[in-house]
């Protein structure tokens, strides 16, 4: 019997998984073809701060080396970006004209970086730091310039940040907040998190609002302007502001959208239900995840699915995010920020710089905020995850999974 | 820098009146030693007296003084400063409308067994010559009046016939209802002493605890309370039986012994035993030690005084010693021990209601007379004025309608706290001359005076022994202070004014102008000290009487036999036996005692500036039997409703193997200003004396405060806090007192001092039913420094849990400097020690916010202060003792020998001794 025909466009960790798990229960029950655009196998895109900071290689990073495809008979199309799918005779086309027919198709096109639309946004040396050549970029601006700055005080503009000035840049980070990962953290955390960074050389400029990036004679940036009218030399702007789910093809083949690809509990496009759609780019009961924990929970629902085993059911994640900047321990997970009907416990450790925030529900753990240590972070993910009844614990909870 | 001066004076503190030498050096004084030359002290002083110079420091003056006049505008608002001129101005013209309107008796003055001779006299003819009332008592009420009715009534005057020289020829002390060990240690000293010279001696004490003074007891008769009558006529009765009893004296020297013997009667060993709840054993033997020792000195104090039967006791005792002709000899008599430093002087000047200078009667109408002749006044009334509860009652129901206090706390140590609140609340203008800012009756006051005081005044006062001795300023008044006769005379001046009479009545200038009017009432007296002036106390302290002539005064009285009565003859005095006022019942099932700590003093507004003093009883706690807690499911630290049936407090309570059953104790020193909290019906819970009785000796007037009918039960407030801090010296009372007032709103809060030398900290213990407000923690939390950004801080709201412990680094090592424990306080156990002992902390790290109530390894608590001079705690003697071999005497030299305590003031020798005994020898 002829097999079926199943097309993924994205070489991302989210899509390569859902291959993975497919892989896994259902060999051979497809002929798979994977689109990707940037010219590389599959990698850890969160490992891109370890490599930034020159404390692993871009090799040690990635995840699905050649041969893995070439091992599991997938025909990869790297470097290939997919400009258009025809939904009526199922078929993918990329830039260069490749075309490959599918029965599935797999849409796991990740997100952009979200570029502010300032003068000055197109000049050379102003950057998004998201993938390899973005990284490469940086470590390449390192090596020749000065000044960098940083728009964007959340997880990634740090973590850039923190890479830049561990390769000898005099950095300042720019932020429009009033503390630092504002997502993540509350201000205590946030203030303790700015001192530390600011210990390793780091400059921040809060409450501030970029104004433009003003270019030199070689059409180079060379300094960012406020709103308020200060200026600081910027050989190297990296623009840390969020991502967009990246949805232009999926528009473009009129796939129901929202701020991402709507998808149902199957990971099934709500539109077409020979698509499917996971990662960063999908929206599930109205959340598009950027974490990779509940990817990875997508795809094997996707694999799943795909597999025609048809009892996986998605039905969304707690997340948790750590911070990739050695020495620096964060973690925070679900709804940390608590709310109407929430209760919170926080403590904290100047002299550790240690901060800890915990968020309740009644006696559940709903979220948690650690700053400083993060050893116990995964057992409150484990108690915020299985919704265990804490009320018990309470007053140990902050103190450490009790031993025995 | 200036030379430091040398100035001899007196303790402000008990009546055993120990002379001090202050040290000053540019306006301020800078340290206290023991007088050498003293005859009550011989040089060496207490815990207290001691460390007297730490309470007059520039910080605890800057903290604790009241050092304007100030005014309220209306009761409950700040009181705002004001000259002295409009202070006294207001003040005469208010009492002077007072008394216009209604009569002199309107208005009252209380005082002080704290003033000297001279602030006395001059508020006596102020009352009494000025305006014509007789309405001014003292807090001496509470404390001596007993006494005073007691010796008038059988020896015929108010006067200890005995003095301390005494002790030495003593062949039996028989001490009762004083815990002389703490509350006159340096006299104890001299029991130990005379113990020690002559081991024949034989201690007996009556108590119904058993206090540290029974340390050094052969016997200890603990008797049930206020059975004392019911002890005295049955060891008559015991006396009567084994022909113990000297007829030849009493036939030569008593009258009224026939009606007593017939009284007697009928108190069997039996029925003492029965009643006093002491085995016929230890009465036979109290009874025979008593009146076959060759000199029995019977020694006692607030346990014979505070009673419904105060006066009946007293005499009940001194019976004892007239039939036994216990009496007017060397070493023999009946020794009331004065409470107040200076509640004999007086007494000596009148400063009672019922009583005129030099010991004459207001009921007597030639007293009266040379009184009046003497002042230059018509009259004095003849009806004798209210007595201090009385005066107080007639204030709450509206009839005295202006109050003079002096130097005095009403607020906090009269009993029945609500219906003295209702007195000072209802009375139209309330005058609180005062030293110290912060007394529960400051908050009363319409018009506060400030008061110069110990360190500061001139002037006398007298002893237990009749002694007179020279108070005397080292230092110039602090702030805009004056002394207490100054102020009196400036006020009667102006009052006289406005009365229509003359301004003088009080021409004095100096103290010793006083003084010599006071000399001059004594002339003929019992207590004539007409040979006595200034000059001659300059030299040396004296006893009186001391008539002109004369070049000493009289150790001892009724040598010759004569008794200061009309016939000469003493009088037995034949008052049967009263149980106490308000016996337990089922309802109240407990019988509570208050009494004295080691290291405090009164209502402690003076010891309670210093930490140190709180190093042997840190907090107030209520002490009952083991048994009885465990009967009512109470864990040591519990908090428990303590009530009586005039109100209801919330303490702590504490096992001690002190007490009987079905009894309780709690220091009289925990006033509002340290122990408060509020009812379920918002009213502040109002100290100790918020469960005392009014209930008094019918002729004495003095109020029952040893013996109240309380129930206990435990008070089931969940949520509790403890805050602690070390704090600048600078700022640690101001931010006790902040504190104090901040938790009011709780249902109960106990707030004091503590600390070492040169150091304080305070500590605030609260509870209620739920959290407060975090506004409130977070005040608390500001107040005492943890709001800064070297605290750990734990906080979860909806539960009520909040921790903050804040941290001082040095190097590697940190300490916690503060800490506030809200919600769950069990850690307390262990995180107190490391803030009290300053121990190591750097690696406990977050350890320090958790819950666990077990100490993580390596905290060890040094436990309580056993030596408060040096400071020396409880498990630092055990670990000693356990090392020292030999007898118990051998080891306790060893132990002092290398720790030092007890070595000093000696007020901690009698613990020592017991955990000596505690403690199993090596050998």
């Amino acid at each position: 019997m002829k097999k079926m025909k199943l097309v993924m466009v994205g070489n991302g960790m989210a899509g390569v998984r859902t291959l993975e798990e497919l892989l896994k229960i259902a060999p051979g029950l497809y002929d798979i073809t994977v689109f990707g655009a940037e010219p590389h196998p599959n990698y850890n895109r969160i490992m891109l701060s370890p490599v930034l900071a020159g404390e692993q290689t871009l090799d040690e990073i990635v995840l699905n080396p050649w041969n893995w495809y070439r091992d599991n008979g997938i025909t990869l199309h790297a470097g290939k970006k997919v400009v258009s799918v025809d939904r009526r005779q199922r078929t993918v086309r990329a830039e260069d004209g490749t075309e490959a027919a599918y029965d599935r198709l797999l849409l796991a096109t990740g997100s952009n970086p979200f570029m502010l639309p300032l003068p000055g946004a197109d000049l050379q040396g102003v950057v998004a730091y998201r993938d390899i050549a973005d990284t490469q970029a940086m470590i390449e601006a390192a090596m020749t310039y000065r000044h960098a700055v940083v728009i964007g005080g959340g997880l990634l503009g740090l973590e850039a940040a923190n890479g830049l000035k561990l390769r000898g840049m005099e950095v300042s980070v720019v932020h429009h907040g009033d503390w630092l990962m504002e997502r993540q953290l509350d201000s205590t955390a946030g203030a303790l998190l700015r001192g530390a960074l600011e210990q390793r050389g780091l400059h921040f400029l809060l409450n501030a609002h970029t104004a433009e990036m003003l270019g030199n004679d070689q059409g180079r940036v060379c300094a960012v302007r406020f709103q308020d009218g200060r200026e600081v030399p910027a050989d190297l702007v990296v623009m840390a502001v969020g991502i967009r789910p990246n949805i232009a093809l999926a528009q473009q083949m009129r796939l129901h959208c929202e701020h991402a690809i709507v998808v149902n509990d199957t990971m099934q496009t709500v539109t077409d239900a020979r698509i499917y759609a996971v990662g960063e780019c999908a929206q599930h009961r109205g959340v598009a995840y950027g974490l990779v924990a509940p990817l990875f929970e997508q795809g094997k629902v996707a694999a799943n699915h795909l597999a025609q085993h048809g009892i996986g059911r998605y039905q969304g994640s707690q997340t948790s995010t750590k911070l990739k900047v050695t020495g620096l321990d964060l973690f925070s997970a679900g709804d940390f920020k608590g709310g109407e009907g929430t209760e919170e416990i926080v403590m904290s450790d100047p002299f550790s710089g240690v901060y800890k925030k915990l968020v309740l529900q009644g006696d559940k753990l709903v979220g948690a905020c650690l700053y400083g240590d993060t050893v116990d972070g995964n057992w409150y993910f484990e108690l915020l995850r299985e919704g265990r009844d804490v009320g018990a614990l309470r007053n140990q909870l902050m103190f450490g999974e009790p031993t025995a | 820098m200036s030379p430091s001066t040398q100035t001899r004076s007196t303790c402000p503190y008990c009546g055993v009146g120990c002379g001090v030498v202050i040290e000053a050096q540019a306006g301020q004084i800078i340290g206290v030693r023991g007088d050498p030359d003293h005859p009550a002290n011989f040089g060496r002083l207490c815990t207290k007296g001691s460390t007297l110079h730490l309470t007059a420091t520039a910080e605890v003056t800057r903290q604790t003084r009241l050092l304007q006049p100030m005014q309220r505008a209306a009761r409950g608002a700040a009181p705002q400063p004001l000259g002295w001129n409009a202070a006294l101005d207001g003040a005469a013209e208010r009492f002077a409308r007072v008394i216009a309107e209604h009569g002199p008796d309107a208005v009252g003055f209380y005082l002080s067994g704290q003033l000297l001779t001279e602030d006395y006299y001059v508020f006596n003819k102020l009352a009494k010559g000025l305006i014509g009332t007789n309405n001014l008592d003292t807090n001496s009420r509470l404390c001596m009046s007993s006494a005073v009715a007691g010796y008038k009534q059988t020896l015929g005057a108010d006067a200890p016939p005995a003095c301390y020289d005494d002790l030495q020829h003593a062949g039996c002390l028989f001490i009762v209802g004083s815990n002389t060990a703490w509350a006159h240690p340096i006299l104890f000293r001299r029991i130990e002493d005379a113990k020690r010279a002559n081991p024949a001696l034989q201690i007996v004490v009556v108590d119904p605890r058993r206090t540290d003074t029974c340390e050094i007891a052969d016997l200890h008769l603990a008797l049930q309370p206020g059975t004392d009558v019911m002890l005295f006529h049955g060891m008559l009765h015991l006396m009567l039986r084994e022909g113990w009893t000297q007829p030849g004296y009493i036939a030569a020297h008593t009258s009224g012994f026939d009606a007593l013997a017939a009284l007697v009667r009928d108190c069997t060993p039996e029925a003492v035993a029965q009643v006093c709840g002491i085995t016929q054993n230890a009465l036979a033997r109290a009874t025979r030690l008593f009146a076959t020792s060759p000199a029995t000195l019977s020694l006692y104090c607030m346990g014979m005084n505070q009673s419904t039967s105060g006066t009946a006791k007293n005499a009940a005792l001194i019976n004892l010693h007239l039939a036994t002709a216990q009496i007017g000899r060397a070493g023999a008599g009946p020794f009331s021990l004065t409470g107040q430093p200076n509640a004999m002087g007086g007494r000596e000047v009148g400063g009672l209601s019922n009583l005129l200078p030099a010991h004459r009667d207001m009921a007597n109408a030639t007293h009266r007379a040379e009184v009046a002749a003497f002042w230059g006044v018509e009259s004095i009334p003849a009806l004798p004025g209210k007595s201090a509860i009385e005066m107080f009652q007639a204030a709450a129901d509206g009839e005295i309608r202006a109050l003079w206090i002096a130097c005095t706390n009403p607020a906090q140590s009269m009993p029945d706290q609500a219906t003295v609140r209702r007195a000072l609340e209802r009375a139209e203008f309330v005058v609180v001359q005062e030293a110290f800012a912060g007394t529960a009756t400051c908050a009363f006051a319409d018009l506060l005076l400030p008061a110069t005081t110990w360190g500061e005044k001139e002037g006398t006062v007298t002893n237990s022994e009749r002694r007179i001795s020279r108070v005397r300023a080292a230092v110039p008044p602090s702030g805009e202070a004056r002394h207490d006769w100054t102020i009196a005379a400036d006020f009667a001046r102006r009052l006289a004014g406005r009365l229509g009479r003359g301004a003088a009545l009080f021409p004095y200038r100096t103290p010793e102008s006083v003084w010599n009017e006071h000399r001059e009432t004594t002339r003929g007296r019992d207590l004539d000290i007409t040979g006595m002036d200034y000059a001659m106390l300059e030299a040396a302290p004296q006893q009186w009487p001391l008539p002109a002539g004369a070049t000493q005064g009289k150790p001892r009285l009724y040598e010759d036999g004569r008794f200061a009565t009309a016939d000469g003859r003493a009088r037995f005095a034949a008052a049967p036996y009263q149980p106490v006022a308000e016996p337990r019942d089922g309802r109240y099932p407990f019988s509570l005692n208050t009494g004295r700590l080691r290291d405090q003093w009164h209502g402690m507004s003076r010891t309670g500036t210093l930490g140190r003093l709180f190093g042997h009883v840190p907090e107030p706690t209520v002490q009952m039997h083991a048994q009885d807690m465990a009967r009512q499911h109470l864990a040591e630290g519990d908090l428990v409703y303590l009530t009586s049936r005039r109100g209801s407090i919330v303490v702590p309570v504490a096992a001690s193997p002190d007490l009987g059953a079905s009894q309780a104790f709690i220091a009289m020193h925990w006033g509002p200003e340290y122990l408060g909290g509020r009812s379920s019906t918002g009213t502040a819970l109002a100290g100790v004396n918020a469960l005392t009785t009014p209930a008094h000796c019918p002729v004495s007037k003095q109020p029952e405060l040893k013996h109240t009918a309380v129930k206990i039960l435990k008070a089931e407030l969940p949520w509790s806090l403890l805050a602690m801090a070390w704090l600048p010296e600078d700022q640690a009372l101001r931010v006790r007192a902040q504190l104090r007032a901040l938790a009011d709103a709780l249902p109960f809060v106990s707030c004091v001092p503590f600390g070492g030398t040169g150091r304080t900290g305070v500590l605030l213990r609260a509870a209620g039913h739920e959290a407060p407000d975090s506004s409130l923690l977070a005040q608390i939390e500001q107040l005492l420094g943890l709001s800064g950004s070297d605290t750990l801080r734990y906080a979860d709201p909806r539960r009520g849990q909040r921790r903050a412990v804040r941290l001082q680094r040095e190097g590697a090592a940190a300490h916690v400097v503060g800490v506030l424990l809200a919600g769950d306080t069990r850690a307390e156990a262990w995180i107190r020690a490391l803030l009290q002992d300053q121990l190591p902390a750097q690696d406990f790290g977050r350890q320090l916010l958790s819950f666990q109530a077990k100490a993580p390894a390596g905290v060890q608590s040094r436990g309580k202060v056993v030596c408060s001079c040096f400071g020396v705690s409880e498990s630092a003697i055990r670990d000693r003792l356990s090392q020292c071999s030999g007898s118990g005497e051998q080891r306790l030299a060893a132990l002092q020998g290398a720790l030092q305590c007890g070595t000093n003031c000696g007020s901690c020798v009698p613990e020592l001794k017991r955990m000596v005994r505690a403690t199993e020898a090596l050998a």
